[in-house]
């Protein structure tokens, strides 16, 4: 803002040209609410990689609009991250499997159409199928009748799940197929939200325009470039939007997301760029804001290597784990946005929620005597080197890894027994680690779906687990997470996942490196201003002066 | 000139074949695309083999994939990209801006770069000229990403005359300074090689000529010096309108101009064959198209250049 007001003087023939440009950028965000509630924010965004679908969408810029134009049954809250009932009445079950949904009466879509039963059945039943190729469409696996909406190979021998069944208008069953006593609290995932008949009679038309039954409504949308969001004014939720409206700007760059926002020309921008996190501070103030998410990243192991599943190899990487300066990499690479990891889940989650602090132990302290001793008894590193493996396309994974390397090298007072294995593109990448080429450690990020203990192991370390890349399989482990979710009570359900957690620890399945915090900062017009737990902001609490 | 026309035509068609089968076969080398879309997450199998069919990728990528692509391409189908759009709506979008781009670059390259050139190849060694040449050997070491990131800088941050980003209308007067730092190193060669051929052709004869004839000054440099001197100048510019749209990814992401260079980075980065393979294509035309244009345009400035 510094320089707008002498411009004027400033300004040559050429900049006369230029400074004509300066008016046309922030075209919308200066346009007022129109009497409905206070001005239109804009805020940077991704370009979303899949169709904006529910059950289609598993990236953040994607769940972001999601999250503004969608409410399901529960919400989480986004302080807490507990969640609560939205358009659900009740959840009741009395055997943690059979399920009745009674929902709330009066919430429509903003095209008109009620928020029935059916909305949800619909909606679910079209995620599930294998022929509308959803994403997401794993999540209804517990639902009865999956495996025939969606055999893991083949044709599917039926287009509607078994276990959904409607009893009127604002009641519906879910019979699921094995018990699991945490299922109510998955209901707020975007997968799970509602659709308007709409979407199944004009596909296409619906893609160009989502609608759906949140807080906002999608005013235009131009792919690849913006999305103008209005207030709804119909919405009779408890939630109803603070300011008029929000228009996401597609950037590539989040350098010039932060730049756009130091020149007064963005308001928000909830992704701060590596590069600027040491003058964040000075550049914002207390307008930059930097909470838990509900990230922790992990190293994963190739378990299907005999050398890394071995014996000793329980040694060798639990010893690696000690190895790791977890304080001093997150100080000095991270500016203190990732907090050292003492457990497998994350802190928003909450004591009640499953986290332990300090569930680690001393197998994540740094101990560099008792790390090489460990490393030593286990025989040694396999091949005596270890290769960490990371995508180098995106993020600065690059810098963290020749840290942890770095650390370990130091220890082991060997400069080559660690190294990085950068791999082009995250797409090869995963690519690589589903075929099981792994020689070594890598890389591996896990944020969570939703906020329960069950997924940041059973989706990671259960045999055969979607996410379960290492294939690391134990049994005790397996037995204690099919136990804690057929509990029907809550805390004694968490307490058996952390019992599951230390069988994790004990085998050392993944070493946990860092909790990654949301960061975000904003413009002088912006207040009230927060992440939620999955590090995207409440739009809705947000006011415009 | 008609069977040369005919001729330079008939050598494009391998050269395109090549330059896309080529790429087809780079992109396709990477890996598996459908790995990256579900996320740190492995796409479940069913949903993966689904997807793979949907976008022709069960298939041996030669001849069968590439053959496909290529009938489809004859006919304006480019596939559709991983969001669901087709790429010919991607490239609706993105070669308009890129190209006003490029317009704004080549205008840049054209007026500053050519007078600069002129200016200092009639006044050789003397301080406009070794200033110019100081200047140009600057732009062209300093690399795009620093002088577009430095300007953006001064200019939208420090003192707020532009606006640092440019908005997905992307008008003329917003591309301005994008265009001059997408032009600046070529900008530079035009300069220094404008002064070199000045230079030397104004000690040739024909320019010698001229001048005893008692011909204006401003006549013997406009219609004598600068039309032969401008031979090698046009055959750069030429060649630089398809490297400046094939090479705005740098400048494009600095300025948050969604062009072909935006589409090219996301299409590379989430492995998106369809779009990395439909906007090389058309990239790969444009090259082509421009270098005919080339050749044209030698036989216009120098008669002497016929070709058969």
């Amino acid at each position: 803002m510094r320089g707008i007001t002498h411009a004027r003087w400033a300004a040559g023939a050429v900049a006369v040209a230029l400074a004509a440009t300066g008016c046309g950028g922030g075209s919308s965000d200066s346009g007022g609410g129109s009497g409905s509630g206070g001005g239109v924010l804009s805020s940077s965004w991704g370009d979303p990689q899949n169709p904006l679908e529910p059950a289609n969408t598993n990236e953040v810029q994607g769940g972001k609009v999601l999250d503004m134009i969608f409410r399901g049954l529960v919400r989480y809250n986004p302080k807490t991250a507990k969640a609560e009932n939205m358009i659900a009445q009740s959840i009741d079950t009395k055997d943690s499997q059979n399920f009745t949904i009674k929902l709330k009466d009066g919430w429509t879509f903003s095209n008109g159409e009620k928020v029935t039963a059916r909305s949800f059945v619909d909606a679910w039943n079209y995620g599930a199928s294998l022929k509308n190729n959803q994403k997401n469409a794993y999540f209804f696996g517990y639902i009865d009748g999956y495996d025939k909406v969606h055999p893991e190979s083949g044709k599917q021998s039926a287009d509607t799940l078994s276990g959904l069944k409607v009893v009127d208008d604002h009641t519906f069953t879910v019979k699921l197929n094995q018990k699991f006593s945490g299922f109510p609290v998955t209901l707020g995932y975007a997968a799970f939200a509602p659709l308007p008949q709409a979407f199944f009679t004009d596909h296409a038309a619906w893609l160009n325009k989502p609608v759906g039954d949140g807080p906002y409504t999608i005013e235009s949308y131009t792919k690849g470039s913006q999305m103008q969001l209005k207030k709804w004014t119909g919405y009779k939720g408890p939630d109803a939007a603070q300011n008029g409206g929000v228009t996401l700007k597609v950037y590539t760059d989040n350098n010039t997301a932060y730049t756009d926002l130091m020149a007064g020309n963005l308001d928000l921008v909830d992704d701060i760029p590596a590069s600027q996190l040491k003058n964040v501070k000075s550049d914002l103030g207390d307008r930059y804001i930097n909470t838990p998410a509900g990230i922790i990243q992990t190293l994963a192991f190739p378990f299907y290597d005999k050398d890394w599943n071995s014996s000793g190899a329980q040694k060798v990487r639990t010893g690696l784990s000690m190895a790791i300066n977890r304080k001093q990499i997150t100080e000095t690479i991270f500016n203190n946005t990732r907090t050292p990891a003492t457990d497998w889940t994350s802190p928003v989650l909450g004591s009640a929620g499953g986290y332990k602090s300090g569930l680690c132990g001393k197998a994540c302290d740094y101990d560099p005597a008792e790390a090489k001793k460990l490393i030593k008894e286990g025989g040694g590193l396999p091949g005596g080197q270890v290769k960490i493996s990371y995508n180098a396309d995106t993020g600065s994974h690059r810098d963290w890894v020749n840290a942890v390397c770095n650390s370990i090298n130091n220890v082991l007072g060997n400069g080559k027994a660690c190294v990085g294995n950068p791999i082009g593109t995250f797409a090869d990448f995963r690519n690589q680690i589903g075929q099981h080429k792994m020689t070594g450690p890598f890389r591996a990020g896990w944020q969570m779906d939703y906020p329960l203990i069950q997924d940041f192991l059973q989706p990671l370390y259960y045999t055969d687990a979607s996410s379960n890349d290492g294939k690391w399989s134990n049994k005790q482990f397996d037995q204690l997470v099919d136990q804690a979710n057929a509990e029907t009570d809550l805390p004694k359900a968490v307490s058996t996942f952390q019992q599951a957690e230390g069988v994790v620890r004990d085998n050392m399945a993944a070493i946990p490196l860092w909790y990654q915090n949301g960061s975000a900062g904003y413009s002088q017009r912006l207040s009230n201003v927060a992440l939620n737990p999955f590090s995207v902001p409440v739009y809705d609490e947000i006011k415009v002066s | 000139m008609g069977r040369y026309v005919v001729r330079r035509l008939l050598q494009m068609i391998p050269v395109f074949i090549g330059s896309t089968l080529l790429i087809f076969l780079m992109v396709n080398v990477m890996g598996d695309p459908i790995a990256g879309l579900c996320g740190e997450r492995q796409c479940d199998p069913a949903t993966a083999a689904q997807l793979k069919h949907q976008f022709g990728l069960d298939q041996p990528v030669f001849p069968q994939q590439y053959l496909t692509y290529m009938g489809n391409v004859f006919t304006g189908d480019f596939g559709t990209a991983f969001n669901g759009q087709k790429v010919t709506e991607l490239m609706g979008t993105a070669f308009p801006v890129t190209i006003r781009l490029t317009i704004v670059a080549i205008i840049f390259e054209i007026v500053i770069g050519i007078a600069l050139g002129v200016v200092t190849g009639l006044r050789r060694g003397r301080p406009v000229d070794t200033g110019v040449l100081l200047t140009t050997l600057v732009v062209i070491s300093v690399p795009t990403f620093v002088t577009g990131l430095l300007l953006q800088l001064l200019l939208g941050v420090e003192w707020g005359w532009i606006s640092p980003s440019v908005s997905p209308e992307a008008t003329f007067d917003e591309l301005i300074l994008p265009g001059l730092v997408l032009a600046s190193v070529s900008l530079a060669y035009v300069t220094r090689l404008t002064r070199t051929s000045i230079a030397e052709n104004r000690r040739s004869d024909y320019v010698r000529t001229a001048i005893a004839k008692g011909l204006p000054r401003r006549r013997v440099i406009t219609r004598h010096l600068l039309r032969n001197s401008l031979i090698p100048v046009v055959t750069f510019i030429g060649t630089d309108i398809g490297a400046l749209m094939g090479g705005a990814i740098v400048t494009e992401r600095i300025f948050n101009i969604h062009g072909v260079g935006y589409q090219l980075y996301q299409g590379i980065l989430r492995q998106n064959s369809q779009t990395v393979v439909g906007f090389v294509t058309v990239l790969v035309l444009v090259f082509l198209v421009a270098n005919l244009l080339v050749d044209l345009l030698y036989a216009v400035l120098d008669p002497r250049i016929r070709y058969a």
